[in-house]
């Protein structure tokens, strides 16, 4: 059986390992040079590790036919969540969907002087040097982030990362006893929100790269200070 | 790049003191914001470490330590702390604990510097701990006044008309026609020492003093002049003018400056200003001649009363108005009463308790009287006249809006209409051998003054109890246990503690829990330094000139007692003016953050108060019974 704090297979990953083989690998300069940052020990504990809280907004879920339109980036710590350093571009996409504009609000006059992604993926890409990703659900910012270097620069990119919504799945769901088979209750929302109102943080509104980067690293803060230590490992949390 | 954290900007954009802050402000605040979480019971702040930020609780709940491990505050959304660390070496002054699972905004230390440097408000907000940010507020609540600012001579109209005391009445009242004056000022025969005034002479004074008194107009004008004159200085203010015509229902005021007369100030000049004013009131009831014209004056104190709390007088001010428009009713109730039942068979003085004596009256107020009687009283010969008189003014006091006392303090009880050595007795036996009963009249009684007939009865007994309680210790003692029975509603994490009324509201008894209490406490410190003085303002001016009570200390009740009564009559004059019953109680939810932040302030100004008062007067010994 599995102990929920520690899935099985997680104590294998080596980020480090892999960033030397991927800097070998890569042929583009950017990506060379991200790799070639290197990455954490995953001895390391938390908090000593520079964090990066990511959030990206996209015209959809699919990372094969949808584009990004905004980035967000906000360097942290256990400690301090730095503002200052706060990034946030919105970019221009291939195609801009209606649908898509009710949901974040980004509307077509806003990307009109936006630039496209391969303008800013220079800067993304620095700040993301030596640092630990924080995502809330991180199918996302992988897949889409992977997707866009692969179209723009011919080869894909990867990264470590902690999900936060992975985290609380760990606490909401990886616990579940006779009982809750029994009354086969629907399981608590692990979305971004509802899992911060678990730990008695605001509400904040969603769907703004900036402000779920933010809220995302709240989160983390939050998950870390009430269910582990901020000298855990960081192979126990990342991904 | 602009990065937008909106969420950050506008969280401040709602509290104090960052609500007066423009926008780009804030949004440039929120830019170099650093954020982090604490888990309930985990420390913010070591006492010693050193501090580079502003710390804003932007969820949770904080608590606040003295060094010495005692709970000192405790804060929610919105609140700040962190300051005085940041205005003082940068060393943590007051350590910092998570209550809740907390949020925390740091505003970097080069941020807060720059805004103090460039918002004054900002500045004295966070450079004003506790107490002082109150006495801002007070300030501000005050500085909009009129009546303050302006000086009495700024009214002085003309030029002063005088004459010498051998003028003669004829040659006088011809200069006044002249001049057309009301008033003519008598000066010492030029020459000698021609600036020293020695009396005036009104219109009224010619009617009364010479045409009446059948004088001829030969007569030297010094046989018929005023010579008991009231004057007030050249820079008092207006608000003291008027106090001074309000107390003896004066209409000339002589404005001197170092002794010279430069003028008079009458009535009408303050009218002209002040066309709603408490002084035309006065003197509209002064001209009424039966009951049913004064009960139709008392919409028209509602009217002074609004209008006075809009142009930001202070509660001082409006207390004496208010008091002295009681005064004016019951003055001039007592002339009527006279006419009707003749004049008195031995002389009196009608004496009032309470609020009126202290003025301090609002609109919520019942009435509390008593007469005091020339010792030559006999019961069987003279009492007829005197319940008959007491029972005159006390019904046409409730018509005018004064309730009946509900604890029979008033003239028309047998018991509370005595003669002066009757009077004596009591108030020497209430403070020799204090009981449960007694401790309450003394409480009600020692607040007092005389509104008409013999003053100087209700002087003799006002001496009487500053002597005498200044020297009996147990009184004093007995006195202050009682006064701290009743506390402000403070919890003991500075929370309000509430009372649920009829319609389950939770309220705050202002009075009750606020005001009463405090003027309770400075009575007791007033009685201990042997004062005569009966307005708590007044008071508290007087223990400020002996060491009992702590210069700081002082300061602070004054602007606690400001505060809550500013707070009690700025809810009064809302309900009425909403068409409903005023009242002493009050939603502290309806409150801004600010407003709820002095309430807490006065009160805890109050329960500190008390601890003192606790300290001075130990001991366990209940008055007897």
């Amino acid at each position: 059986m599995n102990h929920p704090q520690t899935p099985k297979g997680q104590e294998t990953l080596d980020w480090a390992a892999r960033f030397k083989l991927l800097a070998q690998q890569a042929r583009h300069p950017l990506l060379q040079r991200f790799y070639q940052a290197g990455v954490i020990s995953a001895q390391t504990p938390l908090e000593q590790v520079e964090l990066l809280a990511m959030d990206l907004e996209t015209t959809g879920l699919d990372a094969l036919t949808d584009s990004i339109v905004s980035i967000g980036l906000l360097p942290f710590t256990l400690k301090r969540i730095r503002c200052g350093e706060a990034l946030y571009w919105v970019i221009k996409p291939s195609q801009l969907s209606h649908e898509s504009v009710t949901f974040h609000r980004i509307t077509h006059a806003d990307v009109r002087h936006a630039p496209r992604l391969p303008d800013v993926m220079k800067k993304v890409l620095e700040t993301m040097e030596g640092k630990i990703m924080v995502v809330h659900y991180r199918a996302i910012e992988r897949n889409f982030l992977d997707q866009a270097l692969r179209h723009h620069f011919g080869e894909g990119l990867h990264f470590p990362v902690i999900d936060t919504m992975q985290l609380e799945a760990r606490q909401v769901c990886g616990d579940r006893g006779w009982l809750y088979r029994l009354f086969r209750r629907s399981p608590a929302s692990i979305r971004l929100a509802d899992s911060r109102v678990r730990y008695h943080l605001p509400p904040y509104h969603a769907h703004h790269a900036l402000t779920d980067a933010l809220a995302t690293a709240e989160l983390l803060q939050a998950q870390i200070a009430t269910h582990y230590s901020p000298s855990i490992a960081i192979r126990q949390l990342w991904d | 790049m602009q990065i937008e954290l909106l969420e950050i900007s506008e969280h401040f954009h709602r509290f104090p003191p960052f609500d007066a802050l423009p926008q780009e402000t804030l949004e440039a605040i929120a830019r170099r914001v650093e954020v982090s979480y604490f888990k309930a019971g985990s420390e913010i702040l070591e006492a010693g470490a050193v501090i580079h930020d502003l710390h804003y609780v932007r969820s949770g709940a904080v608590e606040i330590y003295r060094r010495s491990g005692e709970l000192y505050n405790r804060l929610v959304e919105g609140d700040i702390f962190g300051q005085a660390g940041l205005l003082r070496s940068n060393k943590v002054r007051f350590p910092a604990r998570a209550l809740e699972d907390s949020l925390i905004y740091f505003i970097p230390a080069d941020v807060f510097a720059q805004l103090c440097e460039r918002y004054d408000s900002f500045a004295d907000f966070v450079e004003a701990e506790g107490h002082s940010r109150l006495k801002s507020a007070v300030e501000a609540q005050g500085r909009a006044s009129e009546l303050i600012q302006l000086k009495a001579r700024a009214l002085i109209s003309r030029d002063l008309v005088w004459v010498t005391p051998k003028t003669s009445v004829h040659e006088a009242a011809r200069l006044m026609s002249q001049e057309s004056v009301s008033c003519i000022v008598v000066l010492e025969p030029a020459g000698q020492n021609p600036e020293k005034m020695l009396g005036i002479v009104t219109d009224r004074d010619l009617r009364t003093r010479v045409v009446a008194a059948n004088r001829t107009g030969d007569t030297a004008i010094g046989e018929v002049m005023s010579t008991d004159l009231v004057v007030i200085q050249d820079d008092d203010s207006l608000f003291e003018a008027m106090l001074c015509m309000l107390r003896g229902n004066i209409h000339h005021l002589p404005v001197v400056h170092k002794g010279r007369t430069l003028g008079l100030i009458n009535l009408s000049d303050i009218i002209r200003h002040e066309s709603q004013s408490s002084l035309y009131l006065v003197n509209s009831i002064s001209n009424q001649t039966s009951v049913d014209g004064l009960r139709s004056r008392h919409r028209d104190l509602r009217g002074t009363y609004i209008r006075m709390v809009r142009n930001g007088a202070t509660a001082h001010m409006i207390g004496s108005a208010i008091s002295g428009i009681g005064r004016a009713f019951t003055q001039r109730l007592l002339e009527l009463a006279e006419r009707e039942l003749g004049p008195p068979p031995v002389p009196y003085c009608f004496m009032v308790l309470g609020s009126m004596a202290r003025d301090e009256q609002l609109l919520v107020t019942d009435q509390d009287n008593a007469l005091v009687l020339d010792d030559r009283f006999d019961p069987a010969q003279h009492d007829e006249y005197f319940r008959k008189l007491a029972t005159f003014v006390s019904d046409g006091l409730a018509q005018c809006g004064y309730s009946y006392c509900k604890g029979g303090i008033m003239a028309t009880n047998v018991q509370w209409r005595q003669p002066l050595r009757v009077w004596r007795d009591y108030f020497s036996q209430w403070i020799e051998k204090p009981n449960a009963a007694t401790l309450l009249n003394s409480y009600i009684f020692f607040d007092l003054d005389g509104v008409y007939g013999q003053l100087d009865m209700v002087d003799a007994l006002k001496a009487l109890c500053a002597e005498r309680s200044r020297v009996t210790p147990a009184f004093l003692a007995a006195m202050a246990r009682n006064a701290l029975n009743r506390t402000p509603p403070l919890g003991f994490f500075r929370t309000f503690v509430m009372e649920t009324d009829g319609r389950q509201k939770q309220i705050i008894n202002l009075k009750g829990r606020g005001t009463g209490p405090l003027t309770d406490l400075i009575r007791i410190h007033a009685l201990a330094c042997g004062t005569t003085a009966q307005n708590s303002f007044d008071r508290l001016e007087a223990i400020s000139t002996t060491q009992l009570v702590q210069p700081e200390a002082i300061e602070h009740l004054r602007y606690a007692l400001e505060f809550l009564s500013m707070v009690r009559i700025r809810h009064q004059a809302n309900a009425i003016e909403q068409g409903h019953k005023p009242d002493n109680y009050i939603e502290p939810e309806r409150f801004s953050t600010t407003e709820r932040h002095n309430l807490k302030e006065a009160f805890q100004v109050l329960s500190n108060a008390q601890k003192f008062l606790r300290f001075r007067y130990p001991g366990h010994a209940r008055p007897t019974r």
